[in-house]
């Protein structure tokens, strides 16, 4: 090339055209739970590159650091590389190897037994599982309802409030309309699931500068530093501010009254009977239609209809005309009136608040009048006709560009599923949820509020050797589902959906191996996981979780918790706590799902699913735990996975179940190419040639929706009819979001005594309090237990952009960042604690202590220390060196967090969302003491040794030396991979 | 800066071996000495041989020292360049003054002239030194005009020492010598002396505000590190020491390297025999522990204008 | 030859970084060190990649600083790499000529070949930008990643440095600063796009753009104050009158 010759040459000569790789795959990230689009080069069968694939409509090209750093966790040093039966004592660390035949051998013995005897002895937890409908369905199929992933300890609080309150949620599920927004509010948010994306829309809505962002956070950091206003409020206490922010919206009249009446249930009326059994409840008429007062005809009418004009205040008397009276009597007022009775009282005033918000009044008061400003003065108007549900045409789309995001900093909170719905409340006030520049759902959602089904596990649904009719999780609406037996105690092992936590949605695998070792409500037999690190960083009171995994019965010297099988592709800290250990294949050697049916990754504005195809061969004797799970099935005989015959039904694994499975007819993991020519999407009948189809797309499937299928889904004809048609939702009917929740009411009643499922005498105060069908805020129970003068400091964690929960560790690339965490702290208060920036401290809470070293910040709420989660390891885990600053500098909040409250009449109830069971990691107090003693930290104590088949790691890494010329000098003074 | 062992020997060596050498010729040019052989075999061996090992050195802690030839090739620009160039050009004339001193026995004439070019190259060596540094605008402290004239007075002070001390061993009086020698090593310090006070004095180059551009806001401190351990740079640069420690250090490399040489010098020029040979000794070796501690000071204190990014406020 | 090009070209490439959308996730930093451990200056070597101290070569780092004190302070993510200077002290201070500045596009870079690891370069950047492998015994440093600018194997729009590709915020572009008219160089001179530490005299190629105060013309900002909460608003059809009057519109 005549290109080469240029003036540069002298000084030396470079290929500005080097060979990048000798092939391209696409597959689909999982450096984290997101799922990004990446293309793979691989250059002499070793992966040279991995980037963002542009085509991918969730990261368009970009790839976060995780991401990038792919490479190092698939050749880490850490992997296991063959199934392992314990040796020595559980924790202790010795394995030895085993066949797959033996191993698969040991497990279906386990699980036969148990599921012929009692199949709740198995408990099936899956942690940060993708492939849930995968696992939940095998759970339903073996007959245990003792199943649920992640969602628990994660943001079920985030998904439940949500779905509740509109049908969809933040999440990963909804996400703000970033072109067209013009006040955007974030509350408690780090990272996120829609990490990428939010980045991407931050980036957009700054550079457009029509917009402005502002950060509800205690912490001033990653996206809270680009917000145009942070507001440093005190943990937990978000509900309260959101209320005044309504309180002055209400007193201003800054509602979108016809927005309310015509998408939610504001206007139906609620009756108001106290001490009856129907107080609260919505009067319904004679076809269980909500009733409204029409003002035009001055009558009580079904208030589904459009062509009303429903009053929204006012009281109406009930009398036995009335339709559905029942003959309570009483009076009925809408919804909206008792939205006004509440909100509008004083202790809801931005004064009333400033103290325990630690947020300014006249700050309140501004940003209320901004939403109210950019709500109403700045309407947003596309030109694009649509159809709304009852058939109305309108020429224009109109939004009220404000949207909103939360996540955990909301959700891991005692409070945090009324502080949500206190969040959906102010959308559904300024009416601007899936409107233009508000905030969006992304497909399948919306759906009801609440979808269906409701979880099975009642008693004559579990029996030995048979399915469940159910999923093991669903949607309770009222205390007659709940999974409790007569004397109102848990029928599942982690006690979801009993009074401990009704409407436990993701079920609460946070308490699982606590209520094993109790054996309460029952002992099981078998513990079975899978990627979860449940002996350490997702477990509250990692100290005490360590001591019940290795506990045994004093009188049989058995395990408490006699037999744990664990799937992990690493060697976590939980790895040495299983008895049998199934190693899986790295996210770059097997098949998986991003399913519709599970955790999509559609936008707003289409459907989406996705892909991994392995581009790399496992170079250990490791499986793909779906293929294992699938083979377990068609071990133990579960009908799904079996044939007429009993032969394995899918005997191509994970990939021909991805293919062949129907859940109902048509309808499989995958809904792009189905039919027999591969040309339907959604509801077909299976394709052979899909897996094809996916790959020679990248590796994903989307679909765009038309421009009048965008906004407005609850309630817009084309769109709730394609769902319908995709399955999403069972019929094109409208979704109204529940201003005012029955469902909550419901167990409210129950509380009372009313019904006739009750709950035990000392759930009942609890349930009252927090069961409110409107949103309110309560302390976080923390506070009720803990001194606030001998613990007065909030303690919190944030997800580093940079590292993913534990096992961003292992990653030689990462850890470079975060090798350890200090504790991070207001530098004012460190002053007044007598303290400077590097100090050694003791932390302690009322369950434990720890050390650490403290880094002083401005951008830090007074009242709050904070530091990177999950960064501290146990020694040895991970295959890092024993003096790893993981271990020797780096700590575990969770140490100090309890999984139980102080016992209240004997009895100790989880540290817990009341309502949903949502594990409350941000309630935490404690003090923050000077220490200069260098004694061992409790993560340090023990070291763990490399497990058989684990090889010894490498003292330095030249990775990326191999793909040089042959003759390079560099070259040949070393590339093995790691 | 990170202190390395390597360069402060090849600082202090190689510039002890120029100074002498540099005194060499005076002596000889002022017919201070005579060329004896003996005296002559022992002083060109210590002094080329602290020059070469020095120089060794340097190339010790090169990652190609294979490749050290190439570091001849840039003197037009760099003047790391231009000191390899001139210490290799010195042996030259040095050791043809060497050869007519021991093989000819004379040092007269045009053996003189080329001892005075050997003391000219010496002297243009040891300021290319003093000018590595102080043309490094990264290290504001280093870019100040008294640093070469700092690394020629070490050179010619602990030379001058050195030499005294070889004469004196080979039974000379070291009279006006020891004079000489004194006054050197008392300028030089002096310079010290004037050196650190500019630096403790001197208003900041560079900030953390000017090297983030975000001074306008406010205060500028780091909040995060790009890395939770040591990287490269915070190892090479990030040398910090405390100040209360470099003031005993001050104190000490002062006591040692300037308060007992120049007593024991003073001493020594009224003084003959056995007992000047004890004190130029002792000035030797107070000069020895002055310099090599005044050299660590030189790098620990130099603070980098990259650890602006790492914490630091202002350099 | 270690002087600096005597007839630079007017090209000028580099980078321009948005302090303002940088939400400091590190992702320029390792999508670098992955892009570039296998390319030109292969491999970015790590030390002690799974024990205490892991020390690797990584040509970009993303750093984060608070400017300003209490709440009204910011907190500022920073990534820095080299910034191709024109007067590069790390070029004219290298003894050997390995370091050079590249006369057609200005791109500065390190001749693994003939480097023999002084390591005075490193000590003549004012920014810390030169990253020494002590496996390979050279100073390497961001290429700008010149094995994909004009890599004829890569598509067309992935001829940009791969921290550049991945952003996902788009904190960062790539292009000709020496174009006056070229996207990056608009992009400087409407957000005033600056130099770091000017004072040490390297003229750098690369430029920064500073965090934008809130834009108080932004109509979001614009809000009048709401009623004051007094007895009168409080009244009953103060308050409540307006779910009336909205009704009845
Ligand atoms: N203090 C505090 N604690 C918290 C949180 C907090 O904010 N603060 N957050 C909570 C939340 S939201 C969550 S989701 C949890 C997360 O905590 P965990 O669910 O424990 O998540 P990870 O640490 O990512 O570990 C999951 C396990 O999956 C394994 N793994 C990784 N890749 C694979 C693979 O390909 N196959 C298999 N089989 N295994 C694999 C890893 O080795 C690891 O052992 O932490 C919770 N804990
Ligand atoms: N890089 C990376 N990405 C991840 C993960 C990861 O480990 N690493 N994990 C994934 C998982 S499992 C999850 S669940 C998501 C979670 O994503 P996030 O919800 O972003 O999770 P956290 O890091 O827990 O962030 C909680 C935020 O809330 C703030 N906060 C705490 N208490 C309060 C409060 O009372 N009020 C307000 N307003 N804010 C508060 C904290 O300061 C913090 O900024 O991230 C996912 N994405
Ligand atoms: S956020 Fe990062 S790690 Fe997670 S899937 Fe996306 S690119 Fe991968
Ligand atoms: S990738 Fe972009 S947003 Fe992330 S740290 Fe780098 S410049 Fe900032
Ligand atoms: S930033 Fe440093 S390494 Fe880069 S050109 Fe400028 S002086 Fe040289
Ligand atoms: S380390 Fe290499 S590039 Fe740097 S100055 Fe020395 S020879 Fe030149
Ligand atoms: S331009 Fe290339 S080498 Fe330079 S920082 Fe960006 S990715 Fe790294
Ligand atoms: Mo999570």
């Amino acid at each position: 090339m005549p290109d080469d010759i240029r003036p540069d040459d002298r000084y030396e000569h470079i290929d500005p055209s080097p060979d990048v790789s000798d092939e391209v795959k696409t597959t689909t990230c999982y450096m984290c739970a997101c799922r990004r689009g990446i293309r793979v080069h691989l250059k002499g069968g070793a992966i040279r590159y991995i980037e963002g694939n542009r085509d991918h409509p969730v990261n368009k090209g970009v790839l976060c650091a995780k991401g990038s750093a792919g490479i190092m966790q698939h050749y880490s040093p850490a992997r296991l590389s063959q199934p392992l039966r314990r040796v020595g004592p559980r924790g202790s660390g010795e394995f030895e190897a085993i066949s797959w035949d033996e191993a698969l051998q040991t497990a279906e013995d386990w699980l036969g037994s148990v599921r012929r005897t009692d199949p709740r002895k198995l408990a099936f937890f899956t942690g940060r599982d993708q492939s849930q409908s995968l696992t939940g369905f095998w759970a339903s199929q073996f007959g245990t309802p003792n199943h649920a992933a992640h969602g628990g300890f994660c943001s079920v609080n985030m998904a439940a409030a949500g779905i509740y309150s509109i049908g969809g949620s933040f999440w990963e599920f909804g996400e703000p309309d970033w072109e067209n927004t013009r006040y955007f509010m974030m509350f408690g948010v780090a990272e996120d699931h829609d990490s990428n994306p939010i980045k991407t829309g931050l980036g957009k809505l700054k550079t457009q500068g029509q917009a402005k962002f502002v950060s509800v956070n205690p912490v001033r950091t990653g996206y809270s530093a680009i917000a145009d206003e942070w507001v440093g409020i005190r943990p937990g206490t978000d509900g309260l501010f959101v209320m005044a922010l309504i309180h002055e919206l209400l007193r201003n009249g800054k509602v979108d009254l016809e927005y309310l009446a015509r998408y939610t249930n504001a206007h139906w009326l609620v009756r108001k009977a106290p001490g009856t059994a129907e107080d609260g409840l919505f009067v319904r008429d004679a076809n269980g239609n909500p009733i409204a007062y029409d003002r035009n005809t001055d009558q009580l009418v079904d208030a589904t209809q459009t062509d009303i004009a429903p009053a929204m205040r006012g009281s109406f008397p009930l009398h036995q005309a009335t339709p559905g009276d029942g003959g309570a009597g009483g009076e009925a007022v809408p919804a909206f009136q008792l939205v006004l009775d509440r909100y509008l009282d004083g202790r809801y005033s931005p004064d009333a608040v400033a103290g325990e918000t630690g947020i300014d009044a006249d700050n309140i008061r501004r940003i209320a009048a901004e939403l109210a400003h950019a709500a109403f003065e700045q309407e947003i108007s596309l030109d694009v006709a649509w159809t709304d549900w009852a058939g109305n045409k309108h020429d224009k789309i109109v939004g009220r560009p404000v949207s909103m995001h939360a996540m955990r900093g909301i959700s891991a909170h005692s409070n945090g599923f009324q502080t949500c719905r206190a969040i959906h409340l102010l959308q559904m006030l300024l009416g601007s949820i899936d409107c233009p520049g508000g905030f969006r759902y992304k497909p399948p959602f919306p759906r009801p509020a609440p979808p269906g089904p409701k979880p099975a596990g009642k008693p004559d649904q579990v029996s030995p050797g048979s399915p469940m009719v159910g999923p093991p999780l669903g949607f309770v609406t009222g205390p007659e589902d709940l999974l409790i037996d007569s004397a109102g105690q848990a029928l599942r092992i982690d006690k979801a959906y009993s009074w401990d936590a009704p409407m436990a949605a993701h079920g609460m695998m946070h308490t699982v191996i606590r209520n094993a070792w109790a054996g309460d409500p029952y002992p099981i037999d078998v513990l079975f996981m899978f990627m979860a690190n449940m002996s350490w960083n997702s477990s509250m009171n990692t100290s005490e979780t360590i001591e019940m995994l290795t506990d045994t019965d004093p009188e049989t010297g058995e395990y408490k918790i006699p037999k744990i099988i664990y799937a992990d592709a690493f060697q976590s800290e939980m790895v040495a706590y299983a008895d049998l250990i199934l190693p899986d294949t790295t996210y770059l050697e097997r098949w998986d799902c991003v399913s519709l049916l599970d955790r999509p990754i559609c936008s707003a504005d289409g459907p989406a699913d996705a892909i991994r195809q392995p581009v790399v061969a496992p170079d250990r004797d490791v499986r793909p735990f779906q293929d294992v799970l699938i083979d377990l099935g068609a071990r133990l005989g579960l009908p799904a996975f079996v044939s007429e015959t009993g032969d394995p039904r899918y005997r191509g694994g994970y990939p021909d179940y991805l293919v062949h499975h129907e859940r109902t007819p048509g309808v499989g993991p995958l809904a792009g190419w189905r039919g027999a020519d591969g040309e339907t999407h959604g509801v077909g009948q299976p394709n052979d040639d899909q897996l094809s189809r996916y790959i020679e797309n990248g590796c994903f499937w989307s679909d765009e929706f038309a421009p009048d299928e965008r906004y407005y889904k609850h309630a817009n004809r084309a769109y709730l009819e394609r769902a319908a048609k995709m399955g999403w939702i069972a019929s094109p009917d409208p979704i109204v979001h529940q201003l005012y929740s029955e469902p909550l009411q419901k167990f409210k009643l129950a509380g009372q005594g009313f019904g006739a499922v009750v709950p035990p005498a000392r759930y009942r105060d609890r349930i009252v309090e927090a069961f409110d069908p409107l949103p309110l805020w309560y302390q976080p129970f923390e506070d009720d237990h803990t001194d606030a003068q001998a613990y007065p400091i909030r303690a919190l964690t944030q997800r580093p952009m940079a590292m993913y929960h534990s096992w961003g560790s292992q990653n030689a690339w990462l850890r470079q960042i975060h090798g350890w965490n200090p504790l991070y702290m207001n530098r004012k208060t460190a002053e007044d604690h007598g303290l400077v920036d590097g100090d050694r401290v003791l932390v302690e809470s009322p369950y434990g202590s720890i050390r650490a070293q403290i880094a002083l910040m401005e951008g830090c709420n007074a009242d709050t220390v904070w530091t990177w989660n999950a960064i501290g390891k146990k020694r040895g885990a991970w295959n890092l060196s024993d003096d790893a600053p993981e271990s020797t500098k780096g700590f575990l909040l969770n140490h100090l967090i309890t999984d139980l409250l102080p016992p209240k009449d004997g009895y100790r109830f989880t540290n817990t969302d009341p309502i949903t069971g949502q594990a409350a990691w941000f309630d935490l107090r404690v003090r923050v003491i000077k220490d200069d003693s260098r004694a061992a930290d409790i993560d340090a104590e023990a070291t763990t040794p490399r497990a058989p088949g684990v090889s010894k790691a490498p003292a330095r890494s030249r990775y990326g030396a191999q793909f040089l010329p042959k003759s390079s000098w560099r070259r040949k003074r070393g590339g093995s991979p790691s | 800066m990170h202190p390395a062992y390597s360069v402060i020997f090849f600082t202090t060596a190689s510039s002890t071996g120029y100074g002498a050498l540099i005194w060499l010729v005076i002596l000889a040019g002022t017919g201070a000495t005579t060329p004896t052989f003996a005296f002559g075999a022992v002083t060109f061996v210590i002094a080329l041989g602290l020059i070469t090992a020095g120089l060794l050195s340097s190339t010790f802690h090169l990652g190609h020292p294979e490749r050290a030839w190439r570091a001849l090739s840039q003197w037009r620009s760099s003047w790391l360049s231009r000191e390899g160039v001139a210490a290799v050009v010195t042996y030259v004339p040095a050791l043809v003054f060497a050869a007519g001193w021991l093989l000819l026995g004379t040092v007269e004439g045009i053996w003189l002239w080329v001892g005075i070019l050997a003391a000219i190259l010496s002297a243009a060596t040891v300021a290319c030194t003093g000018m590595i540094y102080a043309s490094l605008r990264a290290i504001p402290r280093w870019s100040n005009p008294l640093v070469v004239p700092l690394y020629l007075g070490f050179s010619l002070s602990s030379g001058a020492i050195l030499m005294v001390t070889l004469a004196a061993i080979f039974g000379m009086t070291p009279g006006i010598w020891a004079w000489i020698a004194a006054a050197a090593t008392a300028l030089t310090w002096a310079m010290k002396k004037a050196y650190w006070r500019h630096i403790d004095t001197a208003a900041p180059t560079a900030t953390a505000e000017s090297a983030t551009g975000l001074g306008e806001i406010g205060k500028v401190r780091l909040l995060e590190s790009p890395n939770s351990s040591a990287n490269y740079i915070m190892r090479e640069m990030g040398y910090g020491i405390a100040r209360k420690h470099a003031a005993r250090l001050r104190t000490i490399s002062m006591v040692t390297g300037a308060l007992v040489p120049i007593v024991a010098l003073v001493l020594a020029g009224f003084l003959g025999g056995m007992p000047a040979l004890a004190a130029v000794v002792l000035a030797l070796l107070g000069t020895a522990i002055g310099v090599l501690v005044e050299r660590w000071l030189f790098f620990a204190e130099a603070q980098h204008s990259a650890m602006l990014y790492y914490g630091a406020s202002d350099v | 030859m270690t002087s600096l090009p005597a007839n630079p070209g007017t090209k000028k490439l580099g980078l321009v970084i948005d302090l303002d959308i940088c939400v400091g996730c590190h992702a320029c930093a390792v999508n670098c060190k992955e892009w570039n451990t296998g390319g030109h200056s292969a491999p970015l070597t790590d030390e002690n990649p799974y024990g205490a101290d892991p020390l690797g070569v990584w040509f970009n780092r993303v750093h984060t600083f608070e400017a300003g004190d209490g709440a009204d302070g910011r907190t500022v993510h920073f990534p820095r790499s080299c910034l191709h200077c024109e007067q590069p002290a790390c070029v004219t201070v290298c003894p050997t000529g390995a370091s050079y500045k590249r006369e057609t596009d200005g791109i500065v870079l390190v001749n693994a070949e003939t480097c023999i690891g002084c390591k005075l370069c490193s000590w003549a950047c004012p920014y810390g930008a030169r990253e020494y492998d002590h496996a390979d015994g050279v100073m390497k440093k961001c290429t700008l990643c010149i094995d994909r600018i004009e890599n004829q194997n890569l598509p067309e729009e992935d001829r940009v440095p791969a921290c550049v590709s991945t952003c996902p915020a788009s904190a960062r572009h790539f292009g000709d600063l020496g174009d006056p008219d070229s996207a990056v160089s608009r992009l400087v001179e409407e957000r005033d796009g600056y130099d770091l530490m000017p004072e040490m005299d390297m003229a750098p190629v690369n430029k920064y753009l500073p965090p934008r105060a809130p834009a108080r013309e932004n109509p979001a900002m614009q809000a009048p104050a709401l009623a004051p909460e007094t007895p009168e608003t409080e009244a009953e059809d103060g308050f409540l009158g307006w779910v009336d009057r909205m009704l009845s519109r």
